[in-house]
């Protein structure tokens, strides 16, 4: 055991060295852009998956949190971060000063987010199937559109993050973004594989059931919509600070299906599954540029064919770890 | 008074292109449980398919009647063939796959005819030509009802009226709501359901692109994206309805377009969009399954 953590521990410092210095100097800011957007990816599409994957609750609406997560920390660091970042900056180096201010938008942004999803969860949770997918789609575009009417977050003109003294308030570290991406993950995937996620499965498996065995279906469903919710604010907030610039288009329902195909290609209730969807798939439109206008044709008829390939998903609901792969090498050494 | 009578005239106007769109979802929906989350495309199509054929048939030139009619089938058959193509290539071969399988397939069919549609048409917004031109057709008071909104309406109502005929008065119509209620069991009698459900998406399909044709006359401007946005709204009506309701779906066509375009004309056009989810929201939070949606027992 203790020798299992010493390695996890390693990787995740050799993982993280690479990401910190060598990935930047290596790299041009071109894929660096396109690695910040797949931890972005990642951290929604886990995000999602423990509401649609292990609670079996029909989400369609995630960029709407995904928007308050980014509104609300944009706002706090435009109109408050600037000033507490300036005087951090006066006592500590640039960058470590940096380093400290970022987790608190990124924390702002998902605490709001998750109040909205409580808010939202409560009287959306009651109804089943489509029905709740369509009430959470609305929400998510009423969130965007009241947003969108906001003048103190710049409205239809998109904020941009330069504080009120005129700090470029961007957060491109890759180091630290994926450091937030991991931990992320990691607290999802304890979650849903703790008590509290078996309940989760019990409610996918047979609501009924689950309530007859004691399991208190509302709140189990508000407890997954919430956690859901918080960590898609947190992806919303870490978009807002490595873009510097936000728009209420990047968070239309066109977005929030794109959370759900990578939820259900991954395989519905499989953490890397949804990891692995959402590198991929926020990789392959950048990839198939070479293919110019029939680019995005392409990409439709990947996802259509995958689809129909593997209607379970890539990884169905099993996950992706050193063993199971330990295990199927195995497997394949013993057929051959 | 008037000015509200008035904005009530536009709205069922409108809300009757929401409406023939609303039947497709819920037709779909009512024989496979699927969200054909491509069928906002398929109406794009139809307002593109009617914009050549229009030109094609010299209609664009010379308004007619005839001509309107003309429009109207190529623009409808073309949709038909569409619809059935969709079903057979992206939906026939998922039907035994976990649920969400197919609406993913769905929203890439989705994308693929708003890309294709990009490199076909164009990306710039067309001019739908006037098949109809332009006057009052009647006047009362300071109301006025324009000839494009009595057309709208007429072809809608006849067309929904003849929906309602094929479905509720023909065999085939009657296989339909056997699917709907129950495939397996439709099969077993010797309904031959793989038919039947394409057959539904080829009438969906054509009350879509009949759609498309109406919005094309009363509102212009027409472009590969325009099935984004009415798309999703008509499915809001479709599950204001009641989804698998065919009357559900008139209704909350009607309904839709009507708040919407009060909410426009009183309220603050920016928050229109957002209006038609509010309605939606409030109503399901009291009727959850639709005005019309029957709530299915609980099975133990």
């Amino acid at each position: 055991m203790r020798a299992r953590t010493l390695a996890a521990v390693g990787a995740s410092a050799f993982a993280f060295a690479i990401l910190e210095w060598v990935l930047p100097r290596a790299l041009n800011p071109y894929y660096l852009t396109i690695l910040t957007r797949i931890g972005v990816a990642i951290v929604a599409a886990v995000s999602l998956q423990l509401v649609n994957g292990f609670t079996g609750q029909f989400s369609i609406g995630h960029a709407g949190f995904m928007a308050v997560g980014a509104y609300a920390s944009a706002a706090l660091s435009v109109y408050l971060g600037s000033e507490w970042l300036a005087a951090l900056a006066s006592v500590l180096p640039v960058p470590l000063a940096r380093a400290l201010y970022f987790p608190l938008p990124l924390l702002a942004g998902g605490a709001l987010a998750g109040v909205a999803g409580l808010l939202v969860g409560i009287p959306t949770l009651r109804l089943r199937g489509d029905y709740l997918a369509i009430a959470t789609l609305g929400f998510g575009e009423i969130i965007r559109i009241v947003i969108l009417n906001v003048d103190a977050v710049g409205g239809a003109r998109g904020f941009a993050l330069t504080g009120q003294n005129g700090a470029d308030l961007r957060y491109e570290d890759l180091g630290a973004i994926y450091a937030v991406v991991a931990i992320s993950v990691a607290v999802i995937a304890r979650l849903a594989y703790s008590s509290a996620g078996l309940a989760f499965r019990a409610v996918r498996e047979d609501e009924t059931a689950a309530a007859a065995i004691g399991v208190a279906t509302t709140r189990v469903k508000v407890l997954a919509f919430v956690v859901s919710s918080f960590f898609a604010g947190v992806a919303g907030a870490l978009f807002a600070h490595s873009e510097g610039y936000i728009h209420t288009n990047s968070f239309s329902f066109v977005r929030s299906f794109e959370i759900m195909v990578f939820v259900v290609l991954g395989g519905l209730g499989s953490i890397t599954g949804a990891v692995i969807a959402a590198t991929v798939l926020t990789a392959a439109p950048e990839g198939l540029r070479g293919f110019g206008e029939f680019r995005m044709i392409l990409y439709a008829l990947l996802l259509i064919a995958v689809m129909i390939l593997r209607p379970q998903g890539l990884m169905g609901s099993r996950e992706l770890s050193l063993g199971a792969l330990r295990g199927w090498l195995r497997g394949r050494r013993a057929a051959a | 008074m008037e000015n509200l009578l008035q904005q009530l005239v536009n709205g069922i106007a409108w809300g009757s292109i929401y409406a023939l769109v609303a039947l497709g979802y819920t037709m779909v929906y009512g024989v496979l449980r699927l969200i054909n989350f491509a069928h906002g495309e398929v109406y794009m199509v139809g307002a593109m398919t009617g914009f050549y054929a229009a030109h094609a048939f010299g209609v664009a030139d010379q308004p007619s009647a005839l001509g309107l009619a003309a429009t109207l089938v190529a623009s409808m058959a073309a949709c038909a063939v569409l619809g059935a193509t969709i079903e057979r290539v992206a939906y026939r071969p998922l039907r035994h796959a976990p649920r969400l399988a197919p609406l993913i397939t769905a929203i890439g069919v989705s994308l693929l005819l708003q890309n294709a549609g990009q490199l076909v048409f164009g990306a710039d917004p067309k001019f739908f030509p006037p098949l109809v031109a332009s006057r009052e057709a009647w006047r009362v008071g300071s109301l006025a009802v324009s000839n494009i909104q009595v057309t709208v309406l007429a072809t809608a109502l006849l067309l929904m009226a003849g929906l309602e005929l094929v479905v509720m008065r023909t065999r085939v119509g009657r296989a339909m709501r056997a699917v709907a209620q129950d495939a397996d069991a439709a099969a077993l009698m010797g309904v031959p359901v793989d038919r039947i459900i394409q057959l539904t998406f080829v009438l969906g399909s054509a009350l879509a692109g009949a759609a498309g044709i109406l919005v094309g006359l009363s509102n212009p401007k027409i472009d590969p994206l325009m099935g984004l946005l009415p798309g999703l709204k008509a499915f809001v009506a479709a599950v204001l309805g009641g989804i698998g309701s065919i009357p559900g779906a008139m209704l909350g066509g009607l309904l839709l377009g009507i708040v919407e375009t009060l909410v426009a004309g009183y309220l603050s056009s920016t928050y229109r969009d957002a209006i038609a989810f509010v309605v939606l929201i409030a109503i399901l939070l009291y009727r959850p399954t639709g005005l019309f949606g029957s709530a299915q027992p609980e099975k133990v």
